[in-house]
C-alpha cells in the first residue's frame, strides 16, 4: 500500500507534450504508474509515449475517465488555471511539479482544493514514489534509476527538499532499510500537503511502521508536526533532521508574520518542539540511517 | 520576498483609493527645500531605504522650515544603511493626527490564506501592541476566492472598540488595503500608523510592503530590479545571474554573492549547490572543513546545460576564490550529465585556474563523471568528479587536499587550453537560434569531418545530415528557437572531442561579456 498513489488510479499528465512532461511520463509508465494520457490545450490528437493527448481535462475524463490524479509539468504562470481546471473536472489529487508558482496563485489553488474536496502536492515538488506501486512526478528521474535507488520496506519519508527525499531513501536502502512511500512536500512557502498532512496519511498506512522527516528552518510545518504528535494524530516513531542550522537568519519573517509565528520557525524552536513530542533527532545528515536503525530496534520493528 | 520602499508602496496603495500624505520624492537637499516650500508648513523627512526602525536610526526627521528640511535631507542622503545607500528622501506634509491605528495583511503560509490584522492602537510595533493590549487587536482569515467582505472589515474595527462613522470609515480603508494586497500580489502589506486626521480622513502615514518574488514578473509597476531578498544592493554578478534566470523557466538558478572582497589563500570557495536541502547540507560540509563560501549558488529542478554553464561562468567571475565546489543532495532525479556538460564548457572557456571538486550524484551520474574526467583531463588544474556513494564530507576533504597541493598554472599552460567551441570565423556558417543563445556550425569544417559525432550526440534528434553530408536541423528554425533545441551542449562537446571543432554555441551572459 502507498499513501498517495494507488495502482488502479488513472493518472494524466498536464503538459505531457513539453520537455519535462515527455521525460517524466516515460518514468511514470516505466515504474508502473497507471498513466492513461495527457492534456495540452491545442495539441489534442497527438501521441506521446504511445498515449493520447487531449485538449482539456474534461475531454480526458470523457475519453478515459474516471481520472483521479493529474501531474502538472507546465510553466509556473499557467499552473493556476491548469490546477483549477483539473479540480473542476473531478480530479482529486494533483501533483504540481514546477517551481516559481506565484504565491497568490497557490492561495487560489488552495481555496479551490477546499471547494472541490481535493488535494495537491507541491508546488515545487519532485512528487511521491512508492516502491512496487508507482511514482507521481519525477522522483527517481528514470524508471531504471528509480528501481536501482529505492528499496521497498516499512519506513516512510517526508521531506521539504526534493533531492534529499530520494537521497534519504537511497542511504536508508544502503543501510538495509526499505521505504514504504517517499513524499516531497514541496519547497515553497505554501504547499498543499505539508508535513503534518503527510504524517496523517502515513499514520493510516498499515505498511508504514516509522517515518523519517527532513525539515528546514522557516515556516511552521515541523512545529505543526510536533503538535500533531502531541495530540495523538501521529503515533508511529518519527526520526527528524532539520537543515539550516548555520544559515543566516534573513528578513523572511515580516513584523506581522512574527505575530502568528510567535517565535516559531527557528532551528532551535523546531528541534525543541520535536524533541518534546518524542521524536528522535538525527544530529547530522549522515547519521539519519543509524538513528533510524536504533529507533526501529528500540521499538522492535523489523527493518525491511 | 522583496521589500518595496515606502514611496513606491504609497504610490501603489493610492491607486486603490487610499489617502496618502501629500509629498515629494527628492534626491537632493535643494529638492527638499523646494518640496517643503510647495507643501507649506511643517514637514516629515523620511529616508527611502529598505529597512525597518528608521526613526531610531535618524532616518526620519521633522522640519518647520525649507532650510531645516534641506539640512535633514543633506544629513540622510548618501548615508549607507545596511549596505544600501540613501539616494532618495520623501518630504511629506505633517499630518494633524487625531488618532492612530495599525492595519496589516499578511500571507499566512500555514493556512495558505491572507490574514487581515487590525489594531485600534497604532504607532508602536504590532508585537508589543498584541502583547500589552490584546483586546485592541482583531484578526480574520480570508477565503482567497471570496475576498474580504465589507462586513468583515467593519467587524474587525468594531471588535477593537470602534463604532459609528469611525468604524465604517476604517472598514472602507481595510477594504481598499485588501484590494491593494491582491492587486500587487503582496506577501505582506502593513500601514502603521493609519492616521485619522482632525478633518476626518484616514491616511496611510507609512507603508511597509513586501511582494512575492515569483509574481514580480507581472508587476513592472513595482520597479523591482532583482526579485530576491539579498540583504544588500545587487552586485554586478547578481545582476548578471538574475538577467540569465528571469526569463528562463527551465529549472532554477539562484545566486547570491555573500562576499565580494575575497582574497586568494584565505579559503574562499566558489560554491555551487544543487537543490535547496542538498545545498544547505553541502555548505555545512565545506564550512566544517574551514572553508568560507564567497557565493551561494543553486542550480536545480533539471536545468538545461546552458543554465549550469552560465552559473559556472558567474561563479568563476569572482576573483580570489581558491577552489570550486559543487555538491547536491547526492541522489538527484535529474540526469546529472547536463550539469557536467555545462561545467566543462565553462571550465574550458574560462579557463579554470583553481582546483574543483564536483559531486554530481544521482541519475546517470556515471555519465556525468565520465564527461568531467574526459574533458578536464588536459586542464592544468585538477578537477575531481564524484557521485552518490561519495559522502559530502569526503568531497569537502578532497577540496582541502587539492587546494593544499595546488600550484597556479602558468600563462602558457592556460593558453594551451582550447575551448570547446570553434574560435575561427566560419567559412560556411550554418546557424540557428536557441531559446537563450545561438549555435553556428561551420559547414566548411563539417565537410572534412569523418565522425559526424554531433548527430549521435544530439539527444532530441533535431540534427541530421543534409544532402551534402553536413549537419542541419530537421525541424524549423522557429521550433529550434522555441526550445526544441534543449541547449544540452552535446554537439559542441562531441565535435570538439572527435570532430573538427566546427560548432560554436554562444550563450550570452548580460554584464559578463
Amino acid at each position: 500500500m502507498a499513501v498517495l498513489i494507488d495502482k488502479t488510479d488513472k493518472v494524466i499528465v498536464q503538459g505531457m507534450t513539453g520537455r519535462e512532461g515527455r521525460t517524466r511520463t516515460k518514468l511514470m509508465l516505466g515504474y508502473g504508474t497507471n498513466v492513461v494520457g495527457g492534456v495540452t490545450p491545442g495539441r489534442g490528437g497527438e501521441v506521446v509515449e504511445g498515449l493520447p493527448v487531449w485538449d482539456s481535462v474534461l475531454e480526458a475524463q470523457d475519453a478515459a475517465g474516471p481520472i483521479n490524479t493529474s501531474v502538472l509539468f507546465i510553466p509556473a504562470p499557467l499552473v493556476k488555471s491548469a490546477a483549477i481546471e483539473a479540480f473542476t473536472a473531478g480530479v482529486k489529487l494533483i501533483v504540481i511539479v514546477p517551481d516559481r508558482v506565484p504565491l497568490h496563485d497557490v492561495m487560489e489553488i488552495k481555496a479551490a482544493a477546499v471547494e472541490y474536496d481535493a488535494d495537491f502536492l507541491g508546488p515545487n515538488t519532485l512528487g511521491t514514489l512508492s516502491p512496487g506501486v508507482g511514482v507521481l512526478g519525477m522522483m527517481g528521474g528514470s524508471a531504471e534509476s528509480a528501481r536501482k535507488f529505492f528499496k521497498s520496506g516499512t519506513v516512510g519519508v517526508s521531506s521539504r527538499s526534493g533531492g534529499i527525499t530520494s537521497s534519504i531513501a537511497y542511504y536508508l536502502g544502503k543501510a538495509g532499510i526499505g521505504v514504504s512511500s517517499i513524499v516531497h512536500v514541496g519547497g515553497d512557502p505554501i504547499v498543499g500537503l505539508p508535513h503534518p498532512e503527510v504524517l496523517r496519511r502515513f499514520e493510516s498506512d498499515p505498511d508504514t511502521k516509522a517515518v523519517v522527516m527532513f525539515g528546514e528552518i522557516g515556516g511552521t510545518q515541523e512545529e505543526d508536526a510536533a503538535e500533531l504528535i502531541e495530540s495523538s494524530g501521529f503515533t508511529k516513531p518519527l526520526i527528524a533532521y532539520i537543515g539550516g542550522k548555520g544559515a543566516r537568519e534573513g528578513t523572511r519573517f515580516s513584523h506581522a508574520g512574527a505575530i502568528i509565528e510567535g517565535g516559531r520557525g527557528t532551528y532551535q524552536g523546531k528541534i525543541d518542539a520535536l524533541k518534546a513530542a518524542g521524536a528522535a533527532i538525527a544530529p547530522t545528515y549522515d547519521a539519519i540511517p543509524e538513528v533510524t536503525i536504533q529507533v526501529l530496534k528500540d521499538r522492535g520493528i523489523g527493518i525491511s | 520576498m522583496t521589500l518595496i520602499v515606502e514611496a513606491v508602496g504609497k504610490r501603489e496603495v493610492e491607486k486603490y483609493g487610499i489617502h496618502v500624505p501629500r509629498g515629494f520624492l527628492v534626491e537632493l537637499p535643494e529638492g527638499a527645500r523646494k518640496a517643503t516650500e510647495e507643501i507649506g508648513g511643517k514637514v516629515v523627512i523620511k529616508a527611502q531605504v529598505r529597512t525597518t526602525g528608521r526613526a531610531g536610526q535618524g532616518l526620519v526627521g521633522f522640519a518647520d522650515s525649507p532650510e531645516d528640511a534641506a539640512r535633514f535631507a543633506e544629513r540622510m542622503l548618501g548615508r549607507i544603511v545596511k549596505g544600501f545607500p540613501v539616494t532618495q528622501v520623501l518630504i511629506e506634509e505633517f499630518l494633524d493626527i487625531s488618532r492612530e491605528y495599525f492595519a496589516g495583511i499578511i500571507t499566512d503560509t500555514k493556512e495558505g490564506r491572507p490574514l487581515v490584522i487590525f489594531s485600534s492602537r497604532g504607532g508602536s510595533g504590532i508585537e508589543e501592541i498584541a502583547r500589552d493590549h490584546p483586546e485592541s487587536v482583531a484578526k480574520v482569515h480570508i477565503d482567497y476566492t471570496r475576498g474580504l467582505r465589507p462586513f468583515e472589515a467593519r467587524e474587525l474595527a468594531r471588535k477593537t472598540g470602534l463604532s459609528g462613522k469611525e468604524m465604517v470609515g476604517m472598514g472602507a480603508f481595510l477594504e481598499k488595503l485588501y484590494a491593494a494586497f491582491i492587486g500587487v500580489e503582496a506577501r505582506s502589506l502593513e500601514v502603521n500608523p493609519v492616521v485619522l486626521t482632525s478633518d476626518g480622513r484616514f491616511v496611510a502615514a507609512d507603508c511597509h510592503l513586501t511582494v512575492d518574488d515569483y509574481a514580480v514578473f507581472r508587476h513592472p509597476e513595482l520597479d523591482v530590479e532583482i526579485a530576491r531578498e539579498l540583504g544588500h544592493p545587487p552586485t554586478a554578478l547578481e545582476k548578471s545571474a538574475y538577467a540569465c534566470e528571469k526569463d528562463d523557466y527551465r529549472g532554477t538558478f539562484y545566486f547570491i554573492q555573500l562576499e565580494s572582497d575575497v582574497k586568494k589563500g584565505e579559503g574562499w570557495l566558489g560554491f555551487h549547490g544543487s537543490g535547496g536541502g542538498g545545498s544547505m547540507m553541502s555548505m555545512d560540509a565545506v564550512s566544517d572543513q574551514g572553508f568560507k563560501v564567497a557565493d551561494f549558488c543553486d542550480t536545480s529542478g533539471n536545468p538545461p546545460a546552458s543554465k549550469v554553464y552560465r552559473a559556472g561562468r558567474i561563479i568563476l567571475a569572482q576573483s580570489g576564490i581558491d577552489g570550486y565546489f559543487l555538491s547536491g543532495s547526492g541522489v538527484a532525479s535529474q540526469e546529472q550529465y547536463h550539469g557536467a556538460r555545462g561545467l566543462i564548457k565553462a571550465f574550458r572557456e574560462e579557463p579554470l585556474r583553481i582546483p574543483a571538486v564536483i559531486r554530481l550524484g544521482g541519475n546517470r551520474e556515471e555519465l556525468a563523471i565520465e564527461y568531467l574526467n574526459r574533458f578536464c583531463a588536459d586542464l592544468p588544474v585538477t578537477v575531481e568528479a564524484y557521485g552518490k556513494d561519495d559522502k559530502v564530507t569526503f568531497c569537502a576533504e578532497r577540496m582541502r587536499a587539492l587546494i593544499d597541493e595546488h600550484t597556479s598554472p602558468s600563462d602558457a599552460e592556460l593558453e594551451a587550453v582550447k575551448p570547446l567551441h570553434n574560435t575561427d570565423t566560419p567559412k560556411l556558417p550554418y546557424e540557428f537560434k536557441t531559446l537563450t543563445g545561438k549555435i553556428t556550425f561551420d559547414h566548411a569544417k563539417c565537410a572534412k569531418c569523418e565522425s559526424k559525432a554531433c548527430i549521435e550526440a544530439c539527444k532530441p534528434g533535431i540534427l541530421e545530415l543534409n544532402d551534402k553530408g553536413a549537419p542541419a536541423l530537421n525541424i524549423s528554425l522557429d521550433d529550434a528557437a522555441r526550445g526544441k533545441c534543449t541547449e544540452c551542449l552535446a554537439c559542441e562537446a562531441e565535435c570538439f572531442y572527435s570532430g573538427e571543432t566546427a560548432v560554436r554555441i554562444e550563450l550570452p551572459i548580460p554584464g559578463l561579456m
